[in-house]
């Protein structure tokens, strides 16, 4: 399996309630984050990920409404999380240069209270995404084609 | 040693009033959808104080503002600019305590650093851009003996400012001080975690100001930052943050036509030579110091030393005499002048900063020190308190990878000078690094070849005006705390002009 890149669609990776293989997932969802996502999706519309880098809230997924950040060639599609009771699941995106020094690892969108900074959605809520992150196994990374 | 009082109380010489608007024209006013959010002590936990929750209409009210103000600012004389920055430091100066506690509890930073950091550089910031001003020069270009090209500096207009919450001042000031010094006027939009002691700052110096000139706005990113960015009537936009956001700002950007400067953090090695420990003299006690850096701010600065690289001939002496220096850092209330390490400054990167410690360990690294949440007992239990925390481990695990901003260093080891900058340039961003060596050639040699904007060398954490600051790579666009950033807030104009009384002769 290869990653596609670039901001079409991209089935490869990621089942998201999108009826795929069953295959090791880059990225999951809480069930507070599900539940956050539902909410913020009333609000805002649709909504998509990408993970920030750098300083201050570097590090956290920022959450906008869908388009809102305009992707290109420079980022990777790592998956989509699926939020019951949605039209459609919500697509995660990182940036190619950061997905290398990521990329051994699986991530899971989680709240904390907080407020965040940058334009995230959530942030007016007194709530933050966060990622809490795990190594993926031997048998994820080949299944993934990382190995 | 002095503990001063919490702000507000009645031995304070800080007064908090229960709420506070927005400083817009010159004058403090409610949000216009009314509405507020609350202020949190990161020390304790407990809100404060509340802040108007800034939206589009609000951002829109300062615009307008800053617009009436902008010609008649525009016009003044640099003399007169100058002088009311040099006014506005000597107020801040004549209150630097007061300030300095206030940026205290609204950050949750120690006291000793915002008493002698924070707020001096603040105070001096404004006057090297007052300095710069009157010393600035146009330029003429002689095209031929009858035509002359004069270039003028011109400002830019209405420009919006959107401030980071590590150093709330200091961060408002190093982007104020330029802009409003080469004649601009501002609509800023502080960082929702600290809202309040830039209002203080304002309560004191607003007035120097013409009303319009200044324009604060306080409120989430989403309802008051976005729309101040993505607006057509400012004509630049100067951000601190990551780089999503940066991105995000820079399309935005794009959209208008209008020009960015942006610093978006970094990941910065603190590379320590063999010859640093030849000798346990002053200068090895200053390179201890050195790497005990990350701690300041509590590792919430974008240069923050956050990776180290030890030589390995030396790696196991100097790692027990660097843990040792970070077992000495005293955590405590930030407002006593005894404490050397303050609270992180929100409950999300408190968590943030713990799961790193959890994805480090993961990947195997070997934590020296630290690596848990602080609990200080008393009314400091609710308060964000990290340990400082010394891991070893790898290059390419994600704590060597990005910005944890707490304080947290992640150590590794180098054979040689072609090791060191390998691991060193290693990284997406390339806003700072450290190189200690007692060999002059070889600081020079690290120096150049470090992809990185500022490399302290002997030294780490300075930042003095009238040295230029800002990123390589995926760390910004831009160069900040120099008389260059005079020109990231101007046009320049240039009138060619002819004094020949003769036709072309093409017509």
């Amino acid at each position: 399996m290869s990653l596609s890149s670039g901001g079409g669609d991209d089935t490869s990776v990621g089942d998201g309630g999108v009826a795929t293989p069953a295959v090791a997932r880059r990225v999951d969802a809480t069930s507070a984050a599900v539940d956050l996502l539902r909410t913020m999706t009333v609000k805002h519309g649709p909504l998509m990920f990408h993970q920030s880098g750098g300083c201050c809230d570097g590090s956290s997924p920022m959450c906008f409404p869908d388009g809102e950040f305009i992707l290109s060639d420079a980022d990777i599609h790592l998956g989509d999380l699926a939020v019951p009771g949605l039209d459609r699941p919500v697509p995660f995106w990182m940036s190619v240069a950061q997905y290398e020094y990521w990329k051994h690892t699986h991530l899971t969108v989680d709240v904390v209270q907080g407020r965040g900074s940058g334009f995230s959605v959530e942030a007016p809520e007194g709530l933050r995404f966060m990622i809490r992150s795990r190594l993926l196994t031997d048998d994820e990374m080949a299944e993934l084609a990382l190995l | 040693m002095t503990v001063y009082s919490t702000p507000g109380s009645a031995d304070s010489p800080v007064s908090v009033k229960s709420r506070y608007g927005h400083y817009i024209g010159g004058a403090w006013v409610d949000p216009i959808k009314g509405q507020y959010f609350e202020n949190i002590a990161p020390a304790t936990g407990q809100a404060f104080t509340e802040i108007a929750r800034g939206t589009a209409e609000d951002i829109e009210a300062a615009l307008d503002a800053a617009h009436a103000a902008a010609d008649a600012w525009g016009r003044t004389s640099p003399a007169e600019r100058s002088n009311r920055l040099l006014k506005i430091a000597d107020i801040m100066e004549a209150n630097l305590e007061a300030l300095a506690i206030a940026e205290c509890w609204d950050n949750g930073k120690a006291v000793r650093e915002t008493l002698a950091a924070d707020l001096p550089l603040a105070i001096d910031h404004f006057r090297y851009f007052a300095g710069c001003l009157r010393a600035q020069e146009g330029g003429i270009s002689e095209i031929d003996e009858n035509t002359i090209a004069y270039h003028f500096h011109e400002p830019l207009g209405v420009v919006g400012q959107i401030i980071p919450w590590n150093f709330p001042i200091l961060m408002a000031v190093w982007k104020l001080a330029p802009a409003l010094a080469a004649g601009n006027c501002v609509v800023l939009k502080p960082a929702e975690q600290t809202p309040w002691s830039i209002l203080k700052f304002a309560e004191l110096v607003g007035d120097v100001l013409p009303a319009g000139v200044l324009n604060i706005v306080n409120g989430f990113g989403v309802e008051a930052g976005k729309p101040l960015a993505s607006n057509k009537r400012v004509a630049k936009i100067a951000f601190t943050g990551e780089t999503t956001t940066g991105r995000l700002i820079m399309q935005y950007a794009s959209q208008n036509i209008i020009p960015v400067t942006l610093e978006l953090g970094g990941k910065s090695p603190n590379v320590f030579f063999e010859d640093v420990a030849s000798s346990h003299d002053a200068f090895y006690n200053k390179a201890l110091e050195g790497f005990t850096m990350f701690a300041l701010n509590q590792g919430e600065v974008c240069t923050c030393p956050s990776r180290a690289l030890i030589q390995s001939s030396i790696a196991s002496d100097f790692l027990a005499d660097a843990v040792k220096r970070v077992e000495a850092i005293v955590q405590g209330n930030p407002l006593d002048t005894a404490t050397t390490m303050g609270a992180q400054a929100s409950n999300d990167q408190l968590e943030k900063i713990l799961s790193y410690f959890d994805i480090g360990r993961q990947e195997g690294a070997k934590t020296l020190t630290g690596g848990a949440r602080a609990d200080l007992g008393g009314e400091l239990s609710g308060g964000y308190f990290v340990q400082p925390t010394v891991f070893q481990g790898d290059n390419s695990m994600r704590i060597f990878q990005e910005e944890i901003f707490g304080p947290v260093v992640s150590v590794t080891t180098f054979d040689d000078e072609a090791d060191a900058l390998k691991i060193a340039n290693d990284t997406l961003y390339g806003l700072g690094a450290g190189v200690w060596t007692r060999d002059s050639g070889r600081a020079y040699r690290m120096g150049r070849g470090i992809k990185a904007g500022r490399v302290w060398t002997n030294c780490f954490h300075q930042y003095p005006a009238h040295a230029a600051f800002g990123g390589y790579k995926q760390s910004g666009i831009g160069r900040e705390n120099h008389k260059m950033m005079l020109d990231h807030y101007q046009q320049t104009k240039n009138l060619l002009v002819s004094y020949s009384p003769d036709a072309l002769g093409f017509f």
